[in-house]
């Protein structure tokens, strides 16, 4: 059970959130100019990494805002959380 | 009646008489016994009959790890609970337990013919035997087996007993009270540290509180009067929590770790009542300090399981702890040092002993007193073999040869009437391995022990490994200060005089001159697997421990293989050749101890189980004789039955009257979001199929909502209230799953975009009144408001008051009729029913519930999401095509609507079936064929929605079909259980298809 630094309202325990998968997945701007290959690797392909993962989650059951968090799937440690917007923590590329 | 109490102990209050029934017979015992100490003091071994053989099975150790002694309690429906460990049952008067799986009796039971069939019970028996033939399985194999098996019984009645959940947060949790884990509390408040110690026991100290051997001093006292000096100082301290009677069940990530705290497990029946039984502690702490000690290991040898055979430590405690001898004539069997203090307290007391061992020699200092004590001790010697049916009579031992493989010489045979074991200590990873931390094998005395400790969580004292005095209170006061980054000098010049192990043997299977298919070794005394098992599976193929575990049932009884998972280990490495550290260990997983579910579910059970979502006309609803159904977590109307009406009949009616003359519906349940900002209209026309820019003030549209997949998601009318405000409306089931969906997309993929999201839902209740005759009721509701057709036509919206209070009312349809909604704050919902109720009179205005309002719309092929959908229907799937707008660039899920997988003419599409016969209603969720005769059946589709249309006097049904859309008229087969069933694929509006009805 994890414990989630909401970058709005702080620690709060992981049953406030729900967890939005992989983060810095863009909706292409122009869907229509996409091949059936291409919008499928927007709509289906994930990474699924173990080791140091890029996710969103929502405080849902708090202030309701997305944010995206830095966490090392092979122990769940949370390395970083920001903002939606925000550029990614450049030291854990 | 025999009196194996032959000391008075501190524990144990004589004064405090209390009478238990065990099997249905009357003791006594006293306050401060458990269970199995109570049992032990009136000369009581046999407490039950092993699960597979049925032999005799008698109480092995004095805690949570005991295989044998586990009983039902109590005989009340609602309050009897199975495979309660009387090791750890605290005794109270009135104590009423029986021993499980020995029907008729412990002393003679009809399974015990398993004992003498045993050779035809191998490893894997379950699966080699009840295999075949497949009919067997239910009549025969599974009765015999749920009869055989006996592990106690369940309550059959809801649990009448109160539990509680408590959260807390702390700076230290430190999980056991023994000797190193009151050091580490103590260091830890005392540093300002916020500290919760638990304890599974009644009190704290583990086991060095009941050590009473001279030799073994701290600053120059009994370790116990040290150790009781240091728990009289720590519950002094204010930063301190102790909690006793409290164990861990789990250890999450991040610290987060499950407790039960015992609250009236030990208390007289009158004593319980009206308190919380047990309570669950859900911590989260910011270090943890494991500390739970170790537990002694039995050892492997041929019938090691007769009653009478105990753990030597667990002799200990209960002569030292409970005054309870095991035994008058006493063997210990051991490979290491700690039987030796077992030995020489029952020689203090004056029990006879001896000790049989399997190392060449010892020289240690708790040796040498056993020697100048004159107790008799083989060395170099096994036990080979036990006699004695319902207890342990004799024994014989054997030299063993050089290098431990064989026996030699001759036998000796030795008389006792009981027999301590102890093949060392496994130290409790469980807390450590639970937390994710990883472990290493040490070969010295082989053992798994955790591997490295996190910033936020260490492993101290026997649970690491450290078994002298010495040795764990030095370490663990290095170990504190350092984990927590503080300079404690309490125990700087603390002087411990102690006794050192030099020697140590360890055989996990131990040898013996009968070959090993004709003993009986047992390793997993509650699931009854033996050495030969283990043997046995290895031979057939079985390498990983975790299918061994499986295969011969090792470690999978109550007690998750505390005792014998190691055992098993030891002889597949032993067996295969290959290094016990290289092998890995079976998963530790939680609970550490069973809990019962009503510690798990705590106060949320009865109505507190969920939610419920009432609308405010509900108790209207009540008074008028509705039948509920759940959607979600609301309580919706599902019909009204009149008296002697069945749900058929009051469904029919209220569908005739709606068309006839005026129905009226709680739509208040239906999920509402007030949409506002200056790019509401284009916000719409993103996450809508069709466009939304065009649409008046005033006016309503029907929208139907996709995912990015092109799969139909929800669908509702919105409303458009003014320039940047919008009203919409969600199915009653989508509604949080929608408000969330469309949030995600405003803050990560349109930030830019200026709209402002509120749900809605519950400020507004919703009455809908349809049918021909539902103008005239607005007309008396709303005298006012023109109602023409041109000042309020179909699909628009008004505002008007009813008795000052603001409604607004939209003219939507659901039911393809004529049909207004009106919508009142909340408060008001219930007095704008009633109000409708008496307006409607005159017009025979019938209340009609959810399943008249999915009759109706299937008469009209209206979808509901969820039921005629399920995630993989594309608006083409459906027939919609008209809701997709061409023009519009994008929308969510446009793109996915021309992928070469949803433009497939062969996917399943939504059309009516009519049946041949139009009495016969489908049943919802059949499957749909063409032919019958060609096997295998090709299956095209499943029915969706079925219904009897009193409207049209005659059977009506959605149904998704493969390529339906192409098959209108062509004839298909429902198969049921005992006939086939003809139907014909037909439009999905089976009623006015031209819309004259909206505005009749
Ligand atoms: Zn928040």
């Amino acid at each position: 059970m994890f414990l989630i630094n909401c970058p709005f309202c702080g620690e709060r325990d992981q049953s406030e959130f729900s967890s939005g998968g992989e983060a810095h997945i863009v909706r292409p701007k122009q869907p229509t100019e996409l091949s059936d290959d291409e919008w499928a690797e927007y709509l289906f392909m994930r990474k699924n990494i173990k080791g140091i993962q890029f996710e969103r989650w929502n405080h849902v059951h708090g202030c309701r805002k997305w944010f995206n968090v830095v966490r090392d799937t092979s122990n769940d440690k949370i390395l970083s959380v920001y903002k939606m917007g925000e550029k990614p923590p450049v030291n854990y590329k | 009646m025999p009196n194996y109490r032959i000391h008075k102990t501190e524990y144990i209050d004589e004064t405090k008489r209390v009478s238990f029934k065990y099997d249905g017979k009357t003791y006594f015992g006293y306050e401060g016994d458990t269970l199995a100490s109570a049992l032990l003091a009136n000369g009581i071994h046999l407490v039950g009959r092993s699960f597979k053989y049925h032999r005799p099975r008698g109480i092995v150790s004095c805690g949570a790890e005991e295989p044998n002694a586990i009983c039902q309690i109590g005989s009340k429906k609602d309050l009897t609970e199975p495979n309660v460990r009387a090791t750890e049952l605290e005794l109270y008067e009135g104590l009423e337990a029986s021993s499980q799986n020995c029907w008729p009796n412990v002393k003679f039971d009809i399974g015990g013919i398993n004992n003498f069939i045993s050779p035809l019970i191998p490893a894997g028996f379950y699966y080699k035997t009840f295999m075949w033939p497949k009919s067997f399985w239910k009549k025969v194999y599974e009765p015999l087996i749920r009869l055989s098996a006996g592990l106690g019984k369940s309550p059959t009645e809801p649990d009448p007993d109160i539990y509680d959940h408590k959260h807390v947060h702390y700076d230290v949790l430190v999980i056991g009270g023994g000797v190193s884990g009151i050091i580490a509390a103590k260091m830890a408040a005392k540093n300002n540290l916020k500290t919760l110690l638990v304890d599974d026991k009644k009190i704290l100290g583990g086991s060095t509180i009941y050590q009473n051997n001279e030799f073994i001093k701290i600053d120059n006292k009994l370790s116990s009067e040290w150790l009781k000096n240091e728990i009289q100082e720590i519950q002094k301290l204010s930063n301190l929590t102790i909690k006793t009677r409290t164990s861990i069940a789990a250890y999450h990530g991040y610290n987060f770790l499950l407790a039960k705290e015992n609250l009236t497990d030990h208390l007289p029946e009158e004593k319980k009542q009206n308190k919380i039984r047990q309570r669950l502690w859900k911590i989260r702490a910011k270090k943890v300090v494991i500390a739970t000690g170790s537990i002694e290991r039995p050892l492997v040898f041929n019938n090691n399981d007769r009653p009478g055979i105990l753990l030597s430590n667990s002799i200990n405690k209960y002569l030292d702890y409970y005054g309870v001898t095991c035994g008058e004539n006493i063997i210990l069997f051991t490979n290491n040092d700690s039987a030796y203090e077992t030995s020489i307290s029952l020689h203090k007391k004056g029990i006879k002993n001896l000790i049989v061992d399997l190392r060449k020699s010892a020289s240690s200092e708790l040796i040498k007193q056993a020697e100048s004590l004159g107790i008799k001790i083989y060395f170099n010697h096994v036990v080979t073999n036990t006699f004695g049916y319902r207890k342990i009579n004799s024994l014989e031992i054997m030299k063993l040869s050089e290098d431990g493989n064989t026996t030699v010489g001759d036998k000796i045979k030795l008389s006792c009437d009981c027999l301590g074991m102890s093949g060392g200590w496994t130290p409790m990873v469980h807390m450590h391995t639970q937390s994710g931390g990883k472990l290493d094998f040490r070969d010295d005395d082989q053992v798994f022990l955790p591997k490295e400790n996190s910033e936020d969580q260490i492993s101290i004292g026997s649970c690491n490994g450290d078994f002298d005095l010495e040795n764990i209170i030095d370490k663990t006061v290095n170990k504190i200060n350092k984990f927590l980054d503080i300079d404690n000098q309490d125990y700087q010049d603390t002087n411990i005089i102690c006794s050192k192990e030099n020697d140590k043997r360890n055989i996990w299977l131990l040898p013996n001159k009968i070959p090993l298919g004709k003993t009986k070794c047992f390793i997993d005394f509650q699931n009854d697997s033996t050495a030969k098992d283990i043997k046995l599976a290895l031979k057939e193929g079985f390498r990983s421990i975790e299918h061994v575990k499986r295969y011969t049932t090792t470690g999978m009884a109550t007690d998750q293989g505390k005792l014998s998972n190691m055992h098993a280990l030891g002889i597949i490495a032993d067996t295969a050749g290959v290094k016990m550290g290289t092998l890995g260990t079976t998963t530790f997983r939680p609970p550490f101890t069973p809990l019962t579910f009503g510690t798990l579910v705590g106060r949320n059970v009865g109505k507190f189980f969920e939610v419920v979502r009432k609308t405010s006309m509900h108790e209207w609803h009540v008074e008028n004789n509705a039948e509920f159904e759940n959607v979600g977590q609301w309580k919706r109307p599902w019909y009204y039955a009149k008296k002697g009406e069945s749900m058929h009949d009051a469904v029919q009616r209220e569908s005739k009257a709606a068309r006839d003359s005026a129905g009226i519906l709680d739509a208040s349940t239906l999920g509402k979001i007030d949409i506002q900002g200056t790019d509401a209209s284009e916000f719409l026309n993103r996450v809508y199929t069709n466009a939304w820019s065009k649409l008046a003030i005033g006016k309503c549209r029907y929208g139907l909502m996709l995912n990015e997949d092109g799969m139909v998601y929800d669908d509702g009318v919105t409303t458009r209230i003014s320039e940047n405000h919008y009203l919409m409306t969600t199915t009653t089931g989508g509604a949080a799953n929608v408000l969330s969906k469309l949030e995600d997309y405003l803050q990560t993929e349109w930030p830019e975009l200026d709209v402002y999201l509120t749900s809605v839902t519950d400020h507004y209740s919703t009455a809908s009144i349809c049918g021909p005759n539902s103008k005239k009721i607005l007309n008396k509701l709303f005298p006012n408001l023109d109602l023409s057709d041109e000042n309020f036509p179909h699909m628009s919206f008004k505002e008007d008051k009813l008795e000052n209070i603001n409604c607004r009312i939209m003219r939507i349809s659901f039911t393809g009729e004529l049909s207004y909604e009106i919508n009142i704050e909340s408060k008001y919902g219930h007095s704008l029913w009633k109000m409708c109720i008496e307006a409607g009179k005159e017009f025979n205005l019938t209340p009609y519930g959810t399943e008249t309002m999915h009759l109706l719309r299937a008469e009209k092929g209206f979808i509901i999401v969820g039921q005629d959908t399920d995630g993989t229907m594309t608006p083409s799937d459906l027939q919609m095509d008209w809701i997709v707008s061409k023009k519009k660039y994008d929308f969510i899920g446009k793109r996915s609507l021309y992928r070469s997988d949803t433009i497939r003419e062969d996917r399943k599409q939504l059309v009516g079936l009519l049946t041949d016969d139009p009495k016969e209603i489908l049943e919802e969720g059949a499957q749909i064929v063409s032919d019958v005769k060609s096997k295998p059946i090709d299956m095209l589709g499943h029915v969706t929605s079925s219904y009897f249309s009193p409207n049209l006097n005659k059977s009506i049904a959605l149904a998704v079909v493969r390529s339906g859309k192409t098959m209108k008229g062509q004839k298909l087969i429902i198969p049921m259980e005992n006939k086939n069933i003809n139907v014909t694929v037909s439009d999905t509006i089976f009623l006015d298809k031209e819309n004259k009805r909206l505005n009749a």
